[in-house]
């Protein structure tokens, strides 16, 4: 069995792990009923929830197994990137339903996380997009559940971190689209109150939305940043040669790991800044391709490696729009003062939630900040900030995250003890564990 | 009209991505190998993607009896075909092979009787239809025998020269044959080996294939860098390779 190194796309924590790659669903479980193993997909969550010391990884398993153009249906293998499902799919007229802010995750990791996209305030997270699951347990069985069938499997898979089963295959309900491009429209702001304010009268209004903070800028300034608002073109608004064109593969990588000085506070205020200032109008509107709108980062592959070889963390919270502003507005503001460099803040709104019963959105705000790891008391500042958000009602997202606390966790999600009794039906040696799932307690 | 290849030993990996690129090129695929039920995912995915025709069937290198008909098997299934690729070996682990005859067997049988007794066969298939194509994979391990791996080095050895016989039969009636000698390559054959230098991908080395039988070349080292290794590697004069240990 080899050996390699592995952390999530914040590169931290980094651990020596024994990996196979399934080739056939029956390698997804493997023999000896005792040993501990967790399924990993395309490692693009952040911190330690696709690390285990062995893991199965997917990353072979990625052919498509049935389409229904008709009733815009898929049904593919869980270790499918959504690049590779978009390029099928998109000549088709059909779209992903919901997608993350890269193309790189694999299904399976998506329906794990039960992912949200920057439509969630309007049309929720992937699991309501979910129609089946066909799931390998751990004494190896293979199941189907949905949500007629095993139900309380399904609603623990969605979102379950890879804690239920191995999942093999996915049925997917798309979205029909007329062509590839999106209408944007993207309003700039001067502080936190209106950046607020522009997102609650624009709610209903648009499909997409995401707002872009810069969180370097304080006082007056504090929460200043601009608000993307999309909708899929109709057949009028693209360019009529190419309707249907598809990312480009390539285009540049970040060779290796940063010297962690380069991108300190300074160069972060720079870029922020200069972000900011790029548009100067208050608003402006455009036709812009799928790639660019949703996959911005994707454009520098390894760009996680700019931050140095330490690593960074991303820190992702939701809390209720009942005071959740004041809230956040608050933590925006402690994080200035402490002069932590956010390289990347973004701001959106939750709709409903899905029925997973670890999944993250509920309705209200998520921020989401890129920490860099240089001064690892940064880490007992996030857990204080932690507590601020558990007293609030809200919660952190487990794809993201590294360093939270047990008792937090424990606090967060109320519908923990409904998933551990699942679990335990499902999984009753604890045969699927992460190195989260075992801070969390959860294995 | 469409073309169709037979890949011997669908399931490898090597094979997969030799698939894929024929796919591509234009050709309908008989994907034959054992357990072949394991294939039907990647065979679904191939015919959503792409207009064309891919076929089964079940095949067993050392089921001899099976060989003779296999044409007619594949014909009877899918119809006439132009190009059969065979990619199917056994590895084996050297120190299992030296002990037990039956593993003895298993890799000469699986890399050079089977393979042998299969093209025989095709061989006389094409040759009456006057036209066709074979890709043989041999190993470059089939260059010098090595104490680490001389049952499975010889049977490729063997199979690479029954390859060239056969081409110099079948040259004047214009079927081309292509011997392959792969490096180290990343599949499941070579996976958690120690000493692996220099991997290839599968899909690399299915380019340099495909590649080579169009362009009608003889014996390709794929990557190419394995031509001048081996070529070194050959020249060792034997009074001292007997004491090396590679
Ligand atoms: C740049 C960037 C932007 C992102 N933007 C967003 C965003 O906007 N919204 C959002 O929700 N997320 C976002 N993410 C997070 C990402 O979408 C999720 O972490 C997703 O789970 C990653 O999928 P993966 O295939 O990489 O899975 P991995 O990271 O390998 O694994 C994640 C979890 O899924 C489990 N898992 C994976 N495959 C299977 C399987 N087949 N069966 C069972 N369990 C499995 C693993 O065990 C693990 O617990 C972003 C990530 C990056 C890097
Ligand atoms: N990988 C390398 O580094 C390397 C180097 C040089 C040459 N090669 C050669 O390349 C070819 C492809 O191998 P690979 O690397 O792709 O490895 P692989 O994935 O392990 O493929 C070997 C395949 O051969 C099949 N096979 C073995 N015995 C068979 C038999 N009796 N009948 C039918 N099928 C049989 C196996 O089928 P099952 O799945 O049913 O067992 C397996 O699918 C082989 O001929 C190998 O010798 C490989």
């Amino acid at each position: 069995m080899k050996s390699e190194i592995h952390s999530g796309w914040g590169l931290h924590p980094r651990i020596e792990t024994r990996v196979v790659r399934a080739r056939q669903a029956d390698q997804l479980v493997d023999g000896h009923p005792d040993a501990s193993l967790l399924i990993q997909g395309a490692r693009r969550s952040y911190g330690d929830a696709c690390l285990a010391d062995r893991v199965i990884s997917t990353q072979l398993l990625g052919h498509l197994l049935e389409f229904d153009a008709e009733r815009g249906l898929i049904r593919c293998e869980a270790g499918i990137t959504l690049d590779v499902l978009i390029a099928f799919i998109a000549p088709r007229g059909f779209f992903l339903p919901v997608t993350p802010g890269t193309k790189f995750p694999t299904i399976g990791g998506c329906v794990a996380a039960d992912v949200h996209g920057k439509n969630h305030h309007k049309e929720g997270s992937i699991g309501f997009f979910v129609e089946e699951i066909e799931l390998f347990l751990a004494d190896r069985s293979r199941v189907c559940c949905s949500r007629e069938e095993r139900s309380e499997l399904f609603w623990a898979t969605i979102g379950g971190m890879g804690l239920t089963g191995a999942i093999y295959a996915v049925t997917l309900r798309l979205k029909k689209v007329e062509n590839t491009y999106m209408r944007t429209r993207t309003l700039k702001t001067r502080n936190f109150d209106e950046l607020c304010r522009h997102f609650e009268e624009t709610q209903q209004e648009y499909t997409y939305s995401v707002a872009w903070i810069d969180s370097l800028a304080n006082g007056a300034h504090l929460g200043r940043g601009s608000l993307i608002l999309g909708e899929h073109a109709t057949a009028d608004q693209a360019p009529t040669s190419k309707r249907f064109k598809l990312h480009s593969t390539g285009g540049p990588s970040v060779p290796f790991f940063f010297p962690s000085a380069t991108l300190n506070g300074l160069t972060m205020r720079l870029f922020n800044t200069l972000v900011y200032h790029r548009q100067i109008r208050q608003q402006r509107d455009a036709t812009v391709h799928y790639d660019p709108y949703f996959y911005p980062l994707d454009f520098v592959r390894h760009w996680n490696r700019i931050y140095g070889k330490r690593g960074f963390l991303q820190y992702q919270f939701a809390v209720p729009f009942d005071g959740g502003r004041t809230l956040m507005g608050d933590i925006l503001q402690r994080i200035a003062q402490r002069g932590v460099a956010s390289f990347l803040t973004v701001l959106k709104t939750l709709g409903q939630e899905s029925g997973g019963l670890l999944s993250f959105p509920i309705p209200g705000y998520t921020l989401a900040l890129d920490i860099p790891l240089r001064d690892p008391s940064v880490i007992s500042f996030l857990q204080d900030i932690t507590r601020l958000v558990v007293r609030a009602g809200g919660r952190i997202y487990l794809a993201k995250d590294a360093i939270l606390q047990r008792a937090d966790f424990e606090a967060m999600y109320p519908r923990l003890p409904e998933f551990k009794r699942v679990k335990r039906a499902c999984d009753p040696h604890n045969r699927f564990r992460s190195l989260q799932s075992e801070r969390l307690g959860l294995t | 009209m469409k073309k169709r290849a037979l890949i011997l030993g669908a399931k490898s990996a090597i094979a997969r991505a030799i698939a894929q690129r024929l796919v591509s090129d234009g050709y309908d695929l008989v994907l034959a190998a054992r357990q072949v039920d394991a294939l039907l995912p990647f065979a679904t995915d191939i015919r959503l993607r792409h207009q064309c025709q891919v076929d089964l069937i079940e095949f067993d290198a050392l089921d001899f009896d099976t060989l003779e008909h296999l044409p007619q098997r594949v014909e009877r299934t899918a119809g006439p075909f132009d190009l059969s690729v065979l990619v199917f070996g056994y590895l084996g682990k050297q120190e299992d092979t030296g002990r037990s005859t039956e593993e003895m067997l298993k890799v000469l049988n699986a890399n050079f009787t089977g393979a042998a007794v299969t093209l025989g066969h095709l061989a006389n298939y094409f040759e009456q239809r006057n036209a066709g194509g074979i890709i043989g994979i041999g190993s470059v391990a089939g260059d010098r025998g090595r104490q680490s791996n001389f049952f499975y080095g010889a049977a490729k050895g063997g199979l690479g020269l029954f390859l060239q016989g056969l081409r110099n039969r079948l040259a004047p009636c214009g079927i081309h044959v292509l011997t392959v000698k792969p490096g180290f390559v990343d599949t499941p054959m070579t996976e958690g080996l120690d000493g692996l230098f220099l991997v290839a991908k599968p899909e690399k080395v299915a380019n340099d294939i495909v590649r080579a039988y169009n362009r009608k070349r003889d014996v390709l080292y794929t990557p190419f860098f394995w031509r001048w290794i081996m070529f070194i590697i050959r020249s060792i004069p034997e009074r001292i390779f007997k004491k090396l240990s590679l």
